[in-house]
């Protein structure tokens, strides 16, 4: 009997990508039923729409890439791009929005480039900045937090909504949604209000967005789940928080009428789901623990920028795909020493 | 962070990156003492059981031989000789396949055993401290003592640091980091007299300032044993430092920086350092070389895992073959899926049973499949890190993988590729499945096959070179003596005409050496081969060979 060689290690550890990509979904699951509570139904629409785009276009694409189709998939990669993508996008967003990201995000930004590993950017952040750039009129209609509806959708008239646009009688896109608090704050900064009077608006809650803060806080809990479960580590999420918060609360001591403070920031949009889900994607981002720190720091930073002074309310997913840019980069400068090198 | 107070002993003890805490199956065979194995009908010893060129033969089919008896020489300084482990005749001094990671056959000497185990005569030198160092290496030279641990280098060699290198520290590993493997353990706490005894040798060998002897904490009674042991010879210059249990703590470069905070400079050894390290299980081969007068014929090897029957820790004579160990231990269980020569994550699989044990086997592991761990498909690499993260090496193993799959050997090289000790730590982590050790050992081996066609290649051009060089110089010195005749029909002064020889035939030598640079650059890593990267050359381009003769044959399908 003659047996092949195998190379060894011949034991191997518990850790595959489907659990790594599975876990990552359950963290987000306390966050969706957040935004379920606060938003309506909409979410769990979007919710199904994006998997299922994701699934078939990924199938799709496999097929044509003649790649083994049922193992590719359950690697989990297209589910949690889908999931990210739905979570991000508004509660009331009609299908075909969530498909065209969808497309780009799997397609463009995945499939194109050689599939899971070789994608230089975040495929949600690749589909969420291209739907903002081409339908911000979509994309900063946000549902209104429950306090602040008039009217309850049920989950197939949001279902019907999303497919057909129609609305049940009696019923308005206005009434229903509103503009978000970093939208608000940043339109009304500009008519030249000061960010305490503005933060006395209905829709701006204890530090952050009115119902956000929750959703944030939720976002914060799943985050912390993953750190323990050890799928991500301490460095993006710190980096990121932590610069976003030291800048805010720079600028907030120079001017607090003109720049809001750091919990505002934090509490707000999507910067919790960028430092814990989306700056933590291992494929776009550096791998280095030092790398992380800078990676991390540098999306803080990019995100308080675009928030501040550039043209769109939000700026995580801009960020996120600047620093997935600089990734390579900051990976060549940040190698450890090697055991055996000289230090310096 | 590299450094970390140990409050349990007065060594302080510093940390090595990462590193993996294992289920370590150790309880399989810990509770088995050494037995010896029955002696087998047949023993197969390959010539080269040891890093450095194989041994010589010095016997012929058909002789009869001693245990114990000298049967092949070490060839050359890095080699290694052979002894007959029992009493018996050569049948057969030919090819045969051995335990190796690319299944290659090579030179063994074949002996039938008689069954007396009539021993040669023995000389053991009991007032050892009255030997220089030169004498005491001499005798465990030919006593053919290799590294026990894993490597096989002789140890001899490891016991010369130089006449103007000072040893500081000797570091006895008693680690066994790996899992499933005991034999060192049963080896401390049931002989741990003979370690302590060989420790001293090598001591003495070395003049080294102290010795520090590393265990794992896994191990209390092989720690309670020697610290018995060193009681009864009043020892205190032998000191006994617990370590904490992290794979792989008993690769050498991890057990120096855990032990003194030092690191082994890369491409370098630990004697750089002014440190030796050697294998316990070498220290009481020592003791019975010097001792005893006994040649190295035998080894404890630890016969476990889920498809064998009843684990045991065996006292084996060297060339006994895998089929025999297994056989007394109940023979394999149905579910036996993989045959490894070593421990799990770094022995070499076994291509049948009817391999020899060498030197350096230390454990025969039978697995089956539900000790493999998680296997799904392999994937791309995800960047996620985790290999970095454990590496011992602190290297980035995902961009040696990257690079090794590129073949893009330069920049596998760039970022260290050589450093890497193929401990597997970052292959059992890998959540995308990928067997990133055998890239690298793939891209090691090719970089020295190429480094070895660059050298044949160079001297060529060396050659070639040399020649242009003196075609050039003549034409130079031709143009002068024409110049000169020339400049004597002018009645110029001849000096001039010197001075243009110097001249052009300066400028030759420079036209000849930008060439040379021109060439090309030097692979990096490649100077000085030892024996065994020529080995493994030689099995890449064999490798090669094979996989083009597989290539022409699935054309052919
Ligand atoms: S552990 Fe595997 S998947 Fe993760 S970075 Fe390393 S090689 Fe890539
Ligand atoms: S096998 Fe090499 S690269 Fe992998 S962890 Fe060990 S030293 Fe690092």
């Amino acid at each position: 009997m003659t047996n092949p060689v195998i190379s060894s290690p011949h034991v191997h550890g518990p850790a595959n990508v489907s659990g790594v990509m599975l876990r990552v979904v359950y963290a987000l699951l306390p966050a969706i039923a957040g935004c379920v509570w606060l938003f309506g139904w909409g979410v769990v629409v979007n919710l199904l729409v994006a998997i299922t785009a994701a699934l078939v276009f990924e199938a799709a694409f496999l097929a044509l890439r003649r790649r083994p189709i049922i193992i590719t998939l359950r690697d989990g990669s297209a589910l949690v791009t889908a999931v990210l993508l739905a979570v991000a996008l508004p509660p009331l967003a009609p299908w075909w929005l969530v498909t065209v990201g969808v497309l780009f995000a799997i397609v463009f930004a995945k499939q194109l480039y050689g599939g899971l590993g070789f994608n230089p950017f975040n495929p949600a952040m690749a589909g969420y900045v291209l739907l903002l750039v081409s339908f911000p009129q979509e994309m900063t209609n946000w549902a209104a937090p429950a306090a602040l509806r008039s009217g309850d959708l049920g989950l197939v008239q949001v279902l019907l909504h999303s497919l057909t646009g129609a609305l049940p009688t009696g019923t308005t896109m206005d009434a229903l949604s509103s503009a978000t608090a970093l939208d608000t704050l940043k339109v009304q900064l500009g008519m030249a209000h000061t960010v305490s009077e503005i933060r006395g608006g209905p829709i701006f809650g204890l530090f952050g967005g009115r119902g956000w803060e929750i959703v944030n806080g939720l976002i914060l809990l799943g985050g912390l789940w993953l750190l323990w479960r050890r799928v991500i580590t301490w460095h993006v999420p710190a980096a990121v928080l932590g610069s976003l918060a030291l800048i805010a609360t720079l600028f907030h001591l120079i001017n607090p009428e003109l720049y809001a403070g750091p919990l505002f920031h934090l509490a707000s949009g999507g910067a919790m789901l960028g430092a814990f889900f989306i700056a933590t994607d291992p494929v776009s981002g550096a791998t280095s623990p030092r790398g992380q720190l800078v990676f991390g720091a540098g999306m803080g930073v990019l995100i308080y920028v675009i928030r501040t002074w550039g043209g769109f309310p939000d700026g995580v997913a801009f960020a996120v795909l600047l620093m997935n840019m600089a990734a390579p980069a900051i990976d060549y400068y940040t190698q450890p020493r090697v055991y055996g090198h000289n230090r310096g | 962070m590299d450094n970390q107070a140990n409050p349990g002993t007065t060594r302080q003890l510093w940390r090595f990156h990462g590193g993996l805490h294992l289920p370590d199956h150790k309880a399989l065979s810990s509770g088995r003492p050494i037995t010896p194995a029955t002696l087998p009908k047949r023993l197969v010893l390959p010539l080269q059981q040891h890093i450095g060129a194989p041994a010589k033969a010095l016997v012929e089919v058909g002789e009869r031989v001693l245990k114990g008896q000298m049967i092949a020489q070490a060839d050359g300084f890095v080699s290694a000789p052979l002894h007959a482990p029992t009493s018996g005749t050569i049948v057969a001094i030919e090819e045969r396949p051995v335990p190796h990671p690319s299944g290659l056959s090579a030179p063994c000497i074949v002996i039938d055993s008689d069954g007396e185990e009539r021993w040669t005569e023995l000389h053991p030198h009991a007032h050892w401290a009255a030997l220089d160092a030169g004498e005491l290496r001499n005798v465990i030279r030919e006593a053919g003592i290799v590294g026990l641990g894993g490597a096989g280098f002789p140890s001899f060699i490891k016991l010369n640091p130089g006449a103007r290198t000072e040893v500081d520290t000797l570091v006895l590993n008693g680690a066994e980091c790996e899992p499933y493997i005991t034999c060192d353990d049963r080896l401390m706490r049931e002989r741990a007299g003979e370690v302590i005894a060989g420790a001293r040798i090598m001591r003495h060998a070395l003049h080294a300032r102290r010795v520090v002897i590393g265990i794992e904490d896994n191990k209390p009674e092989a720690h309670a044993a020697l610290r018995d042991a060193l009681a009864r010879v009043d020892r205190h210059d032998i000191e006994l430092v617990q370590v904490p249990t992290l794979y792989p703590t008993g690769g050498e470069k991890q057990l120096i920086k855990i032990l003194t905070g030092k690191e082994v400079p890369s491409q370098g050894l630990p004697i750089d350092i002014n440190i030796v390290c050697h294998n316990v299980a070498t220290a009481a081969a020592v003791h019975r070389a010097v001792e005893r007068g006994e040649p190295l014929i035998s080894r404890i090897v630890t016969v476990t895992g889920g498809g064998v029957a009843q684990p045991h820790n065996l006292e084996v004579l060297i060339g006994t073959s895998v089929d025999d160990l297994l056989a007394q231990c109940g023979g394999t269980t149905p579910t036996l899926s993989r045959l490894v020569l070593g421990g799990p994550l770094m022995g070499i699989t076994l291509q049948h049973r009817g391999l020899p044990v060498t030197k350096t086997g230390n454990c025969v592991l039978a697995l089956t499949p539900g000790e493999f761990g998680q296997h799904g498909p392999v994937r791309n690499c995800i960047r996620c890190g985790e290999c970095a993260r454990v590496c011992p090496a602190n290297l980035l193993p995902q961009q040696l993988y990257w690079h090794a799959r590129a073949k893009d050997f330069d920049h596998a090289q760039d970022y260290n590729l050589f450093d890497c000790i193929e401990c597997g730590c970052c292959a059992y982590v890998c959540p995308a499945n990928l067997p990133l050790v055998q890239y690298y050992r793939y891209a090691k081996t090719e970089i020295w096959a190429q480094a070895r066609d660059k050298k044949k290649s160079e001297l060529a051009r060396e050659r070639h070179d040399f020649r242009t060089e003196r075609q050039e110089r003549d034409k130079a010195e031709r143009a002068a003596k024409l110049a000169k005749k020339k400049a004597a029909l002018e009645e110029s002064p001849a000096a001039d005409s010197e001075e243009a020889k110097k001249v052009a035939i300066k400028a030759a030598m420079e036209r000849a050496k930008a060439k040379r640079e021109a060439a090309g650059v030097e692979p990096k890593n490649t100077d000085n081969l030892t024996a065994d990267q020529q080995r493994q050359i030689d099995e890449a381009e064999a490798r090669r060979a094979t996989e083009k003769k597989n290539e022409s044959a699935n054309e052919r399908e």
